[in-house]
């Protein structure tokens, strides 16, 4: 299944091909050649099938668009098999549409050596369905101290420097960081929270918090460090990128710093601009994130954010738990969602009410997040390997974590409506995922 | 199912609730009733015989994963002169240690086919999601900083016992809000009942947002007494006080401390309160806490062993069928 060396040609044909790096929207063709790569696109690509034995399949003008780029999940391999591993994750991220993810260095061991990336590396290559990219750890063990080798961990293919789930705190430390990677045009990745301010918070701090009784993180906590980071990427020229942003003030920083022309991006993840912090009353664990949930005010800034394109991609924050690590009481419980299934419809949630533009919501899934990583995917270029999803825009159904692929279903999204749908994966040219086939066998 | 013989109301049973973990929801008839049938266990309990016969072949188990005596014996002697089988569990030092989520220990106790489970847990929320997962009634005998019914209650029998009614009578809640499971339940339950709260307080122990619990907030503690009907008092919880709140407890007791100075702001007949145990010298000073005539701090101690009756005994009245035919 990992993309042979030849294989029949293939044309999708009667397409609505969407593909926003290129600012193409338009019915036709995409060509496939024997090697798994792009050969031809758009309305003008003719071709005889029978003629030239090229395998045609009808779109019957169904969605086309670059395979998804998911630029944040946790794998928990190695370390957390039996939450999720890179096969399990693989085939989430497939049915989700995703063909190009990257995961976070988070693990059991931390991702921060060579040889651990290449470890990585090839038990991806021996999954593979789809192309995972790998983090590596800014500091040694995510500790927030010591650099790693940021230059032989980039030519072993690092696609970026994060602590994860960890806020890089010191500013000397991050100075450096930023410093240094930048020789190696990588982007440091932060996750936006002050650790000393949100002290023991376990949600946003609000009216919520305080009728439930839990810890609040103020929201401030989240602008302070983008607000201080950007003085640092002022004095380093280095390339930063804040993820999970979820603040309108913190989206309004970074709105104000590209427009200074200052080389920073940011994302956000389904869960900030689908749900607020009325999310956990009840205690519900499965809604507890980190950054937390915010206030309505916040989700709709996000939208904002996403819809001017001062939000550049939108990453699943893929993470999966055990329901032993989230049926806990509030504070005890662990922070995250799976979000690889979730993470295209929820995103059409906001095309189908009109707040962002397909295309706009699209480039958030694709050529916004490949841009960030230096990926060679997120769009429709001749020669690129072919990585595609067919969406059905409309399809109506609910979220069924009972159908994930995912070993883990930590999803607080369970029975939502949802419009859209992923009908057929492809990468590198091969049929990875076939929504009917998936059916077919979930029914035998 | 009827009444028991021996129950001391003869009126009929309508406390729509299987549970009671919290006083949020709680509607004024509910605490009505819950007061009224109280008023009828305080006659009792201080009569000779105590005993009531309500929870005869019911099993009351006291689940505390925090320390507690006061409660827990309250809870205990409630259940015993009901005429139940009370056991008490300590589970801070047992089977938490050993890895048992708090889930495994309400499955574990659930298959004993226990008809009560009074549950006291560290952490806010824990109590509503063991709730989730057994058969039995549940009640909240405080969970982290979110509610104790049981005590707004008792607070509130003893205010109207003393007071006549509830309704209108000004009550300043004083002290470290942010952490108080007390302060949330009377907050709630006062306004269903038509008080007038206020809470008083230096910034650093208010949660954000605590007005839109429907209260008045207060940083001095003679402005935020002006007036009132009602002092209560909080414990400042020192094993709470991780960060520096305050920065001293004399410090507090100079600004945050009730002492006859203060409470000459407070109508000349204001009841002192206090849910205990108390600080002497740090929230409250020894001579006020110790006045006959104006605290009612003992008296609070008593309402809650009546108020633990009523609330035991209108459960189990709602619990219809009997185990098994249940699940």
């Amino acid at each position: 299944m990992t993309g042979g060396t030849s294989q029949r040609p293939q044309v999708f044909r009667n397409a609505r091909l969407l593909d926003p790096a290129n600012g193409v929207d338009e019915t036709g063709s995409v060509l496939v050649d024997e090697a798994g790569k792009i050969a031809a696109i758009g309305r003008d690509v003719v071709v005889d099938p029978i003629q030239q034995d090229i395998a045609a399949v009808d779109c019957q003008g169904q969605l086309l668009i670059p395979g998804l780029v998911d630029m944040r999940v946790y794998s928990r391999e190695p370390g957390d098999e039996h939450m999720e591993t890179l096969k399990s994750l693989s085939r989430s991220a497939i049915a989700g549409g995703v063909t190009s993810l990257a995961c976070m260095p988070n693990t059991d061991p931390v991702i921060d050596d060579v040889s651990l990336l290449q470890f990585i590396q090839r038990r991806a290559q021996s999954v593979g369905l789809v192309n995972i990219h790998a983090y590596a750890a800014a500091t040694k063990g995510l500790h927030g101290r010591e650099l790693t080798e940021y230059g032989l961990l980039a030519e072993n293919g690092a696609v970026g420097f994060t602590d994860g789930n960890r806020t890089l705190a010191n500013p000397l430390v991050l100075r450096r960081a930023l410093s240094y990677a930048s020789l190696f045009k990588r982007p440091i990745i932060q996750h936006p929270e002050e650790p000393t301010l949100a002290h023991d918070g376990v949600m946003n701090e609000g009216e919520v918090a305080t009728r439930l009784g839990l810890a609040g993180i103020p929201a401030k906590a989240e602008v302070m460090i983008i607000e201080r980071d950007l003085h640092l990427v002022e004095i380093t020229n280095g390339r930063y990128h804040v993820a999970n942003i979820s603040t309108a003030e913190g989206i309004a920083a970074i709105r104000r710093a590209k427009a200074n022309g200052l080389a920073v991006t940011c994302d956000t993840a389904p869960h900030y601009f689908a749900l607020n912090d009325g999310a956990v009353t009840d205690y519900r664990t499965f809604a507890k994130v980190s950054p937390p949930l915010r206030a309505e005010a916040d989700r709709l800034a996000v939208i904002d954010g996403l819809s001017d394109g001062t939000i550049d991609a939108i990453a699943s924050d893929h993470a999966p738990h055990s329901q032993d690590s989230k049926r806990l009481p509030f504070a005890q419980a662990e922070t995250g969602v799976v979000g690889l299934e979730t993470l295209l419809p929820l995103t059409l949630e906001l095309v189908h009410r009109g707040d962002v533009s397909l295309a706009t919501a699209i480039a958030a899934l694709t050529a916004g997040p490949a841009k960030i990583l230096g990926l060679s995917a997120g769009r429709l270029k001749v020669g690129d390997d072919a990585d595609l999803t067919l969406v059905n825009l409309n399809h109506a159904g609910r979220i069924d974590v009972a159908n994930f692929r995912s070993k883990s279903k930590n999803s607080p999204f369970n029975g939502r409506p949802i419009e859209g749908r992923v009908l057929r994966t492809v990468r590198a040219g091969v049929l990875v995922y076939d929504r009917l086939a998936d059916a077919r066998l979930a029914e035998a | 199912m009827e009444p028991d013989a021996t129950s001391p109301s003869a009126s009929e049973s309508n406390f729509g609730h299987r549970h009671l973990l919290g006083t949020e929801g709680l509607s004024r008839s509910d605490v009505s009733q819950i007061l009224d049938l109280s008023d009828q266990y305080v006659e009792q309990n201080r009569q000779v015989d105590k005993k009531a016969g309500v929870l005869r072949g019911r099993t009351l188990i006291n689940l505390f994963f925090e320390n507690s005596t006061r409660t827990r014996t309250s809870f205990e002697l409630a259940g015993k002169r009901l005429g139940g089988d009370v056991i008490n569990m300590s589970v801070s030092t047992s089977s938490i240690k050993k890895g048992e989520t708090l889930i495994d220990t309400a499955m574990t106790l659930n298959a004993m086919h226990p008809d009560v489970l009074v549950v006291r847990h560290g952490d806010s929320g824990a109590v509503q999601l063991l709730a989730e997962k057994v058969n039995c009634a549940v009640i909240n005998a405080g969970d982290g900083s979110h509610e104790h019914p049981t005590q707004a209650l008792l607070d509130a029998l003893t205010i109207r016992r003393r007071k006549g009614h509830l309704e209108g009578l000004n009550v300043a809640i004083c002290g470290d809000v942010t952490h108080s499971r007390v302060a949330r339940s009377n907050i709630y339950l006062l306004n269903t009942m038509g008080a007038r709260v206020r809470v008083v307080a230096p910034p650093t122990l208010l949660p954000t947002y605590v007005e839109r619990l429907g209260v008045e907030v207060h940083h001095d503690l003679r402005d935020g007494l002006t007036d009132c009907d009602i002092v209560m008092m909080l414990r400042l919880q020192t094993e709470r006080m991780q960060g520096s709140f305050v920065p001293s407890m004399r410090e507090y007791f100079y600004f945050h401390g009730l002492d006859y100075d203060k409470l000459a702001a407070a109508k000349p007949d204001a009841l002192i309160m206090h849910p205990g145990p108390m600080n002497r010298g740090v929230e409250i000073d020894s001579e006020v806490a110790d006045d006959i005539d104006r605290s009612a701090i003992h008296e609070q101690v008593e309402m809650g062993v009546a108020v633990r009756m009523a609330c035991l005994d209108l459960l189990v009245r709602n619990q219809t069928a009997p185990w098994g035919l249940n699940r």
